[in-house]
């Protein structure tokens, strides 16, 4: 392909995963306990498509990565200055929570709404990326509803590679049950891809990145909208965190098979 | 938000650990986005790779091995190394990198101050060069201590900074060198071929060096004086690493006692050099250029200390918290399984302590390297005016300078006024715009800062280091304990050690802290923090003024006072004198530095929207610490100082007497006495403060488990 694609990676941050994730009832519905003081990452998988989205756009010259990204401006801003060092990209920011409690469905729509308005973007070349699970809200189907919104219908879940031929055609791997994948090849964009956690390692840091990407950052992270997320998507009857459960029995000379079979049946319950 | 003063009610507590926003704030950097790249970048070195390494045991090893080297690729590739550079020679950072250079190092130290050690120890090597290097050298050692970029192929070049000498030779006295450089071949109308014999003794970076700046006196007639010089590993003769220091710190460094025997040009003295009457005259001799090299270099190994003791503070709450989880009959809700240690004040308080010590030092660790940054401009500005008066370095320049310290010190106390008259205005504004007191300015505090951060952020800070590693009991001196805390500990001796050992700082301070100019901005802080007091009354900042006063008053007293015997108490031999009394002002300097940070996260938090959910309870935490560190460094100011005014005094003074009723005995002290009395009035409130912050420490939310392996 000569033109190169142009990669939209949907993304944004979650609490630094280390951290105690309490839930408590908020003025406006459940959070987590200080989640506005908690150092935050960007969410794993949506991470693993950006690290996708930058090593495809690197192997097709005139490939170009955005990274649209719903959260709280100023958490959004400490963020990017690990994230941008990595790769190259570019920030369309939009200022609202990016908290477990939202609904999908609007921040689907704020999504699509900011990629529209992307100037440069030809949707022709679009690929649409982001995470098929999230560490804060992980219900998988954000990319599937912004791929609909923006007219996307050639949609992969899970996906672990993606593979661009001679002719331009990708042939992408997904995740389906019981360890299985799926091979599916798509002529080419426009399509949309929720990464499972792909191939690539983390890329460390690089401040002279961090500063190619920090001229387009900081206006973007200014100019953020705010995003009109309702929180009336839904009612939450309880929050918990899941309980850990750690049961011990002191064993000698079980066989391997044995141990794998008693613990299966415990996790059945 | 909370309001200062007395006791009304609980106050907010701290709801978890200060985050970048913090520091940010604190540490005046919430607007360098470079810098904060550089912070996540080295974060993630330290907390990944360098702490891998201490896990897996890479510092039980006195040789250079591969776990070792591959660290410094690793700081390559997260841009550390570069950092340092400036972009004209392949750098990214723009301007002076003193203060950048001082985040990085606490993110390493963070984790193992020996792997802060090799990234800071090329910087070592490479700032003769920075500072006093023709445009040539800078032009080409610089260039080649980038590491490559992406299709160039050539070696990255690594550095040693060769000073300290095998005994009897250099150490604190580095005026005694036997590292010799003579002519060895000098052809009519061609460039002298030098020969330099040095033996180094504890040198950093010798494992992976490929050139030393050396320092050398002349061993030759047709040389004048000493100098530093470069030598490369390709120069002819020998150039050999030596033996590997059998270090009990800092064992991810490498450090050797290199021996070197070497032909090298003449070109590769530091700085050039002209030649008069057939003699070689260096333009910079070692002593030059050290000074303008530590002068820059002293505040990042105490920045490291500092970094030590904050990160200790997680993983020392954590495990007093969790200390009885799991036994047998403490069930979850109980307070023992909640708080386990935790419940007890004496874990609380001394924690606070080590938590105070951690942030005075990196508040005036840092203060110093962004004061540093200004250096450079402002030196070059003084030696322009100064050139212009054919006034060209040297004794001249020294006369010049002192010359104009009454004027320094007026324009001092006139910025301090802030009710100046029309005249005094003008004639501060005159003051104002000339570069040559501007310096003078800069370099009386640079004078005390720097030697005030090195001494008392690593020695103080080993004291406290000791503290957290007994918080932790046998785990501490375990390779186990979480964080590192035992071999952070016996780490902070080697920082208060390399780059001039704590005698060194006294020394300095002894003379800088005497000076017309230092003393008349050390009233203006008092003065200050008068004001500070009156705005925001519990912090403590009542309490530090008054030791300072009594601090003052105390060395002016010294300064003419004779001892029983007739002798005089503040002279250059009386280490006894000057050596604790500047012990004293620097505890006041750092805690000064801390109350300077707190104030600005007062004034700048609540901006901050990532802030907003926590900020009460943070500005209460960071204020109550502020007085808690206040308190301490009063008394301990206020116990030096006493031992000194009294301790010099003939013994007759009855036992039971006290010196209210002894008036005239002690009518030349009684300033004294009535200071003293007032720093221990103000001390009112300052244990509540403890307690209040003990709350907070017993509530804060911490992270489930430390963000780097054991
Ligand atoms: C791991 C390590 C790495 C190092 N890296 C380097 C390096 O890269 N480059 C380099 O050049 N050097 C390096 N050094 C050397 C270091 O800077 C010196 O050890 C230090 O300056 C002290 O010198 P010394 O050990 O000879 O102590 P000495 O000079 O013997 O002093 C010992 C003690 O005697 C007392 N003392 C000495 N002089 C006086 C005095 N005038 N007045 C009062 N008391 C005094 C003090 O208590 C002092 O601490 C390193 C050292 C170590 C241990």
């Amino acid at each position: 392909m000569s033109t190169g694609f142009h990669i939209v990676v949907c993304g944004s941050l979650v609490p630094d995963l280390l951290q105690t994730l309490e839930p408590v009832a908020g003025p406006t519905g459940p959070a987590l306990k200080n989640e506005m003081m908690l150092p935050a990452v960007l969410d794993p998988w949506a991470g693993h498509a950006l690290f996708e989205a930058a090593h495809l756009a690197a192997k097709h010259p005139g490939s170009k990565v955005w990274l649209v990204s719903l959260g709280p401006k100023a958490k959004l801003q400490q963020l990017m200055m690990s994230i941008a060092q990595k790769v190259p990209f570019e920030l369309v920011a939009i200022d609202g929570s990016a908290s477990g409690f939202t609904d999908p469905v609007e921040v689907a729509a704020a999504l699509a709404g900011a990629i529209e308005k992307i100037p440069t973007l030809d949707r022709s070349r679009l690929l649409l990326f982001g995470g098929c699970a999230s560490a804060s809200r992980d219900a998988g189907v954000t990319v599937q509803m912004v791929g609909e919104r923006l007219g996307i219908t050639d949609q992969f879940l899970a996906a672990d590679e993606v593979k661009v031929g001679a002719d331009g055609t990708l042939t992408v791997l997904e995740r389906v049950e019981g360890g299985q994948y799926l091979v599916s090849e798509v002529v080419g964009p426009p399509c949309a891809i929720a990464w499972a956690t792909g191939n690539l390692p983390e890329p460390p840091n690089n401040p002279q990145v961090g500063m190619q990407n920090m001229r387009t950052l900081m206006p973007s992270l200014q100019k953020a909208q705010l995003a009109a997320l309702s929180a009336q998507g839904g009612t939450f009857v309880s929050v918990e965190v899941p309980k850990q459960e750690r049961k011990t029995r002191i064993v000698k000379d079980v066989p391997l098979d044995e141990m794998a079979r008693d613990i299966a049946e415990w996790i059945k319950g | 938000m909370e309001k200062d003063g007395s006791p009304k009610g609980p106050p907010a507590l701290l709801k978890t650990l200060p985050g970048d926003d913090v520091r940010q704030i604190m540490w005046r950097f919430a607007d360098r986005f470079d810098y904060q790249m550089v912070v996540q970048s080295a974060r993630a070195v330290a907390r990944g790779p360098v702490a891998r390494a201490v896990a897996k045991g890479a510092r039980n090893s006195h040789e250079w091995t591969d776990d070792k080297a591959a660290l410094l690729l690793e700081f390559d590739a997260a841009g550390i190394t570069a950092a340092a550079v400036d972009p004209e020679y392949g750098g990214y950072i723009e301007g002076p990198k003193n203060f950048v250079l001082g985040l990085l190092a606490f993110e390493l130290a963070w984790v193992d101050a020996g792997a802060g050690t090799s990234s800071m120890a090329n910087t070592l090597a490479l700032a003769p060069i920075h500072e006093r290097g023709t445009p040539e050298q800078k032009a080409l050692y610089m260039a080649r201590s980038v590491p490559p970029q992406p299709g160039e192929d050539r070696k990255i070049w690594r550095g040693a900074f060769a000073l300290t000498e095998s005994i009897p030779y250099v150490g604190v006295d580095t005026g005694v060198l036997s590292g010799r450089v003579r002519v060895a071949e000098w052809n009519e109308g061609e460039e002298p071929i030098l020969h330099v014999d040095k033996r180094g003794r504890f040198i950093t970076n010798m494992g992976s060096a490929s050139f030393v700046t050396a320092a050398v006196d002349s061993g030759d007639p047709r040389i004048k004086g000493s100098c530093m010089i470069i030598l490369e590993e390709t120069d002819p003769g020998t150039w050999d690493r030596g033996t590997p220091t059998k270090k009990l710190a800092h064992q991810l460094s490498s450090t050797r006692d290199p021996v070197f025997s070497l032909r090298v040009p003449a070109h590769r003295i530091i700085g050039g050099y002209t030649v008069k009457d057939g003699v070689i005259v260096p333009n910079y001799s070692h002593a030059e250029v050290i000074e303008a090299v530590f002068t820059r270099t002293r505040a990042t190994p105490s920045i490291m200390t500092s970094a030590k003791l904050l990160s200790a503070i997680e993983p020392v709450i954590r495990y007093h918290r969790r200390r009885f989880r799991g036994a047998a009959g403490i069930n979850e809700g109980t307070p023992r399984f909640d708080m386990g240690l935790q419940q007890k004040e004496d874990a609380l308080h001394r924690l606070l302590d080590v938590w105070a010590a951690g942030e005075a030092g990196a508040s005036l660790g840092f203060e110093t390297s962004r004061l540093l940054d200004t250096y450079d401009d402002i030196e070059k500005a003084k030696s322009a005016v100064l050139a212009t008066q054919g006034i060209a370095g040297g004794r001249a320049e020294l006369k010049a300078l002192r010359a104009r310290e009454k004027d320094a010190a007026e324009f001092v106390a006139l910025g301090a006024n802030k009710n100046r008259s029309a005249a005094e205005s003008a004639r501060y504004d005159e003051l104002a715009a000339d570069p040559v007191l501007k310096f003078m300015i800069t370099e009386s505090l640079s004078s005390v800062l720097i030697p005030s951060a090195k001494l008392w952020n690593t020695g103080h800070g080993v004291n406290m280091m000791r503290e957290a590693v007994s918080m932790m009991g046998g785990y501490g001196i375990t390779e186990d304990c979480p964080g590192f805390l035992g071999t952070k500990w016996i780490d902070g001796q080697l920082e208060a050690t390399y780059e001039g050992p704590e005698v060194v700082q006294r020394r300095q301070l002894s003379v800088t802290m005497s000076r017309p100019i230092f003393l008349q901005q050390f009233q203006t802080w008092i003065a200050n923090l008068r004001d500070v007091a009156r705005e925001h009354p519990s912090m403590g900042a009542g309490t530090l003024a008054a030791a300072m006063e009594l601090w003052f008053w105390s060395r002016e007293y010294l300064s003419t006072a004779k001892d029983a015997y007739g002798k005089d108490l503040y002279s250059n031999q009386r280490h006894g004198v000057t050596y604790p009394l500047a012990d004293a002002l620097a505890w006041l300097v750092a805690t000064y530095h801390l109350v300077l940070d707190v104030l600005e996260l007062k004034a700048k938090g609540p901006e901050n929207p990532a802030l907003a959910e926590g900020i009460d309870g943070l500005i209460s935490f960071y204020t109550d610490l502020t007085h808690i560190h206040s308190a301490t460094a009063a008394g301990e100011a206020t116990k030096i100082c006493a031992e000194l005014v009294f301790g010099y005094r003939a013994e007759s003074y009855p036992l039971d007497s006290t010196p209210a009723n002894t008036d005239d005995d002690f009518k030349d002290v009684a300033p004294f006495i009535a200071l003293r009395t007032k720093v221990d009035a103000s001390l009112a409130g300052s244990k509540l403060a403890k307690d209040r912050a003990s709350e907070s420490l017993s509530h804060v939310m911490i992270p489930e488990v430390l963000d780097y392996p054991v």
